[in-house]
């Protein structure tokens, strides 16, 4: 008897599987950031050269992340919360990832220099390289300080949103930069103390598996120390404003506080009450980073110094 | 006549999603470079870029330009030449 269901080629990937290909979550908050970078420049740019700008970069973003996906195809398919990823799952061919990878990074940086400037687009092809290459080809599986240099690539589109207004970049757009960058250790190594058998299991050296958790919690807490500095600072410059400080004063208050929570607790006490501290720290790390940057917009829209 | 059941494979589903998707992201593409192009063209940016052709309009403007003369003065050598010399 004929049967319709005879073909059993390859698995055919559909539009939505080339979709996330570009991690659309990643995406977001590169749009999020970029866009306030952007909007709270002293220069204001057209309104549709600007959105135009804004999708540029979230499509370098896509790229870089479609390279990503290229590379770690081995790791992610060991990894729980990769394992259905496009590649691993065997939708896309790994060499399509790459294909695509390429020709978007090309398309979006070019793009980005015809709406915006060249400098700019520039700075999109280094974050593009240092997402792809310095973090994920070099850093990665090298040393467990992979996220805290890799973390920059992340910290990037602020600073880009900015050079598509000014051309430049400044003060405040080093400040944003350095927000994201300070961030972004502890809030992985949040999520690496209650996700850690997929990093072991993976052989990625995440520093819960090369120095422990104990170390762990010691340099999620210092890392809370160092952020908050720059984080009021960027309150004092010219997009800062009592609303922006007072906002950051109370999340570094609270950020601060659960970092010391993680520092005065053992391992066996997380693992009791199935690392509530931890995800409840993860969790407020999310919201760290949106309020901050969504206050600098509610500032920039009443006013700033 | 034998009719053929008409079930649809569900890799032809898929297939159909990644042609329609990229149809409406490459006609998204081409509305973004036109929108692109009246926002920059009427935004008043410079419009008249180097066009592979010196132009005076593009030349700086020169602060002592020549004055004009006031009294022709007539070539060597014609007869204009000869009747002017004192």
């Amino acid at each position: 008897m004929a049967d319709i269901n005879a073909y059993h080629g390859p698995a055919e990937a559909g539009f939505g599987d080339y979709v996330a290909l570009l991690k659309p979550r990643v995406m977001s908050l590169v749009v999020f950031t970029a866009f306030v970078g952007l909007w709270i420049a002293p220069v204001s740019m057209n309104p549709f050269v600007a959105f135009c700008s804004i999708l540029f970069i979230a499509l370098g973003g896509g790229a870089s992340g479609a390279l990503n996906m290229w590379y770690d195809a081995d790791i992610d398919a060991v990894m729980k919360r990769t394992a259905s990823r496009p590649v691993p799952a065997g939708l896309i061919p790994k060499q399509d990832a790459l294909a695509l990878g390429i020709a978007l990074s090309g398309l979006s940086v070019m793009m980005l220099g015809l709406a915006a400037n060249w400098f700019a687009a520039a700075f999109l092809a280094f974050t593009i390289f240092f997402y792809a290459v310095v973090y994920t080809i070099w850093l990665k599986r090298s040393t467990p300080q992979n996220i805290v240099i890799g973390g920059a690539a992340g910290a990037f589109p602020p600073m880009i949103g900015w050079a598509c207004a000014t051309g430049g970049i400044g003060l405040e757009s080093l400040l944003m930069f350095a927000l994201i960058f300070f961030w972004t250790p502890p809030h992985f190594w949040a999520l690496a103390l209650f996700m850690n058998n997929d990093y072991t299991n993976a052989g990625v050296p995440m520093l819960t598996v090369t120095h422990g958790r104990k170390v762990t919690r010691r340099h999620i807490f210092g890392y809370t120390l160092v952020l908050a500095p720059f984080a009021i600072w960027l309150g004092f410059t010219s997009v800062g404003g009592w609303i922006y400080l007072s906002v950051s004063a109370v999340l570094n208050l609270l950020f601060i506080a659960g970092g010391w929570q993680i520092l005065r607790r053992g391992d066996d006490a997380a693992a009791a009450d199935k690392y509530k501290v931890e995800k409840r720290y993860f969790r407020l790390s999310l919201y760290y980073l949106f309020l901050h940057f969504t206050a600098l917009l509610v500032q920039h829209w009443v006013g700033a110094w | 006549m034998v009719m053929l059941p008409q079930v649809e494979h569900e890799l032809h589903k898929r297939r159909r999603s990644r042609n329609l998707g990229l149809l409406a992201v490459l006609l998204g593409f081409v509305a973004l470079v036109f929108g692109l192009s009246i926002a920059k063209i009427t935004s008043g940016d410079m419009l008249e870029g180097y066009d592979h052709q010196p132009r005076a309009t593009m030349l700086p403007k020169d602060p002592n330009p020549p004055v004009p003369n006031a009294a022709p003065v007539a070539a060597p050598g014609t007869p204009g030449a000869a009747q002017v010399k004192p």
